[in-house]
């Protein structure tokens, strides 16, 4: 797969010094879907709002299709197209209206057919017509959707898409996230949660305080968030791991005190018993047991320790 | 060049404008009827022609510019406040734009706003004096000149406005008084020297000077002057919006 939008080296210091993103490195490729999971002011509205040009970047560069943000924006911007996390809409507009308009700032020619089938595919066409502040919220957030798309833009960025929305809403959202992503755009998402990501997402790129900390494939990080350790410690201290053990993926503490197997809940059979019962033969006693789940939290943690 | 952009942000600024087509209309005619009323019948009728002039006729390019400044300033500042309020803006910073485009399509929906007020003050005025206009090429030329040039600075007090009440009190605390001070219903040399040197660093009475002379040709300074301070104007406004856009100014962090 091709890279997408390439940023490279990119910080933001805010005006009044706090330092909202420092030194973020990130290829996205050409039709995935990529969320950026991160806690309250990890900076992923930041990162987004900077490669759409609504906030300008203290350090770095980013390229969209190899074209300069900044040197280049109107070819950037035109393939783009962004659902903000605020739920911003002019009151006195009609759906209708504020489609046409949008749709006429990124330079597209009208074509009330495509419009028309946009707002069939995102059930609004009944509200065409309506007032945007006589609008539920959750169909305020598909008109934000229906503007983000009402150009064709090959890369859509999604807000926290499914704040405030319920869940009949949100398996809508994920088909039509779904629908795009074979039509070939390119899915940018942010959220709090884990599960979101889990459900939607092809790769999953992790963001606190300003630092991007670790991107990885969905699946490769599920099996990272999937681990459990098991930590046996030992009555009488070992110098080796016994022969009859040495298939287990075991490691041994520096003192011989503690041994920590690492196994995958999400598997079907963890290998628990046939540890333990090699233990026995083996002849070593046990004076505890302990288990621990690394959740999003320690995987924060540690990477954090990290560095 | 982005025409499609320019076109929407035109039309969706006129359409505002035709939703609220009443009182975008109806009031300044009013004023103006209420002001041809109190001074051009019932106290002009007891002042005396100046330089030849009545003075029913004399005040109307006056009262044309007191409504064209106040309505350019609010309308182009509302205009560009009330996304940057809402925070619709975005869309706008987003899209493949560039300032001028955003200004063209703002300022130019403002203007013409503005034009059109100012044809219809002066059609209202008709009914009440007689008219006649001795170089309509240079009525039109300063008419167009003042609606973009102060539709501009109301762009400008829009972006640099954070509140309503700031968004106020631009035309409010200062258009209003420039414009009675200006020489809009009287001629400077009818007013003390001090007053009359005091007078000349007021912009709009070059503004309303000029624009009377293209009705009357009688003015209180050269109208190439006149000309000249309005063109002035218009490239300090367009300076100081260059910049806003260049830096970000209110609208980009
Ligand atoms: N306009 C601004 N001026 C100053 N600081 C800002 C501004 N916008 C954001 N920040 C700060 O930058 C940091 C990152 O904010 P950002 O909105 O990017 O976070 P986020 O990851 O989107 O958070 P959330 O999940 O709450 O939406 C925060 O500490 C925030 O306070
Ligand atoms: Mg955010």
């Amino acid at each position: 797969m091709t890279t997408i939008i390439s940023i490279s080296g990119l910080s933001k210091t805010y005006e009044g010094g706090h330092q909202a993103l420092k030194q973020i490195n990130l290829d996205i490729k050409r039709g995935e879907i990529l969320a950026l999971l991160g806690p309250n002011g990890a900076g992923k509205t930041t990162l987004i709002s900077i490669i759409c040009g609504l906030v300008s970047p203290t350090n770095g560069h980013v390229t969209v299709d190899g074209f300069d943000i900044i040197d280049d924006f109107r070819q950037t911007r035109s393939r783009i197209g962004l659902v903000p996390q605020e739920l911003t809409l002019a009151a006195f507009d009609t759906v209708w209206n504020t489609l046409c308009f949008s749709r006429g700032l990124f330079g597209k020619k009208p074509d009330p057919a495509y419009l028309e089938k946009l707002l069939k595919d995102l059930s609004l066409y009944d509200k065409r017509n309506s007032e945007l502040r006589t609008l539920s919220g959750g169909m305020k957030r598909r008109v934000l959707i229906a503007k983000a798309l009402s150009h064709q833009p090959q890369i859509l960025f999604l807000d926290e898409p499914t704040a405030g929305v319920d869940v009949e809403l949100r398996k809508d959202m994920w088909q039509i996230v779904h629908r795009l992503r074979e039509s070939g755009v390119t899915i940018i998402l942010t959220t709090h949660y884990i599960e979101e990501a889990e459900e939607i997402a092809d790769r999953v790129g992790i963001m606190h305080g300003g630092e991007l900390l670790l991107v990885e494939g969905k699946h490769i990080l599920m099996q990272k968030l999937g681990q459990k350790k098991l930590i046996i410690e030992l009555k009488e201290p070992i110098q080796h791991l016994p022969e009859s053990m040495l298939s287990y993926a075991l490691e041994l503490s520096p003192d011989g005190q503690q041994l920590t197997y690492t196994y995958d809940t999400q598997s079907n059979s963890t290998g628990i018993t046939a540890l333990l019962q090699a233990m026995h033969g083996a002849g070593l006693s046990m004076k505890d047991l302990n288990t621990t789940q690394s959740s999003l939290q320690d995987i924060f943690v540690n990477l954090v320790r990290a560095r | 060049m982005n025409i499609q952009a320019i076109k929407v942000i035109y039309k969706y600024e006129m359409l505002r404008t035709w939703n609220t087509l009443f009182q975008s209309i109806a009031s300044p005619v009013l004023s103006t009827a209420l002001y041809f009323i109190v001074f051009g019948s019932a106290i002009g009728s007891r002042i005396e022609a100046i330089e030849g002039v009545p003075y029913g006729s004399f005040i109307v390019p006056g009262l044309m510019m007191l409504s064209l400044l106040t309505q350019s300033v609010s309308n182009a500042s509302f205009g560009i406040f009330f996304p940057k309020f809402t925070g619709t803006v975005y869309e706008v910073m987003s899209a493949p734009i560039s300032f001028y485009e955003i200004l063209i399509g703002y300022v130019g929906a403002a203007a013409t706003k503005s034009l059109i007020i100012g044809l219809i003050i002066l059609l209202t005025a008709g009914f009440f004096v007689d008219l006649q206009i001795a170089h309509p090429v240079w009525m039109v030329t300063f008419l167009i000149l003042t609606c973009i040039s102060f539709s501009l600075f109301g762009f400008i007090i829009g972006l640099w406005a954070t509140n309503f009440e700031k968004l106020q009190i631009v035309p409010l605390l200062v258009i209003t008084p420039l414009v009675f001070l200006g020489g809009t219903f009287y001629s400077v040399s009818m007013l003390p020297p001090m007053w009359q040197t005091i007078t000349l660093f007021n912009p709009v009475l070059y503004l309303v000077s000029g624009f009377r002379w293209s009705f009357f040709e009688v003015s209180d300074v050269n109208v190439g002057i006149s000309l000249s301070v309005i063109l002035l104007f218009l490239s300090l406004c367009s300076a100081l919006v260059w910049w806003m856009f260049k830096t970000g100014y209110r609208l980009k962090q």
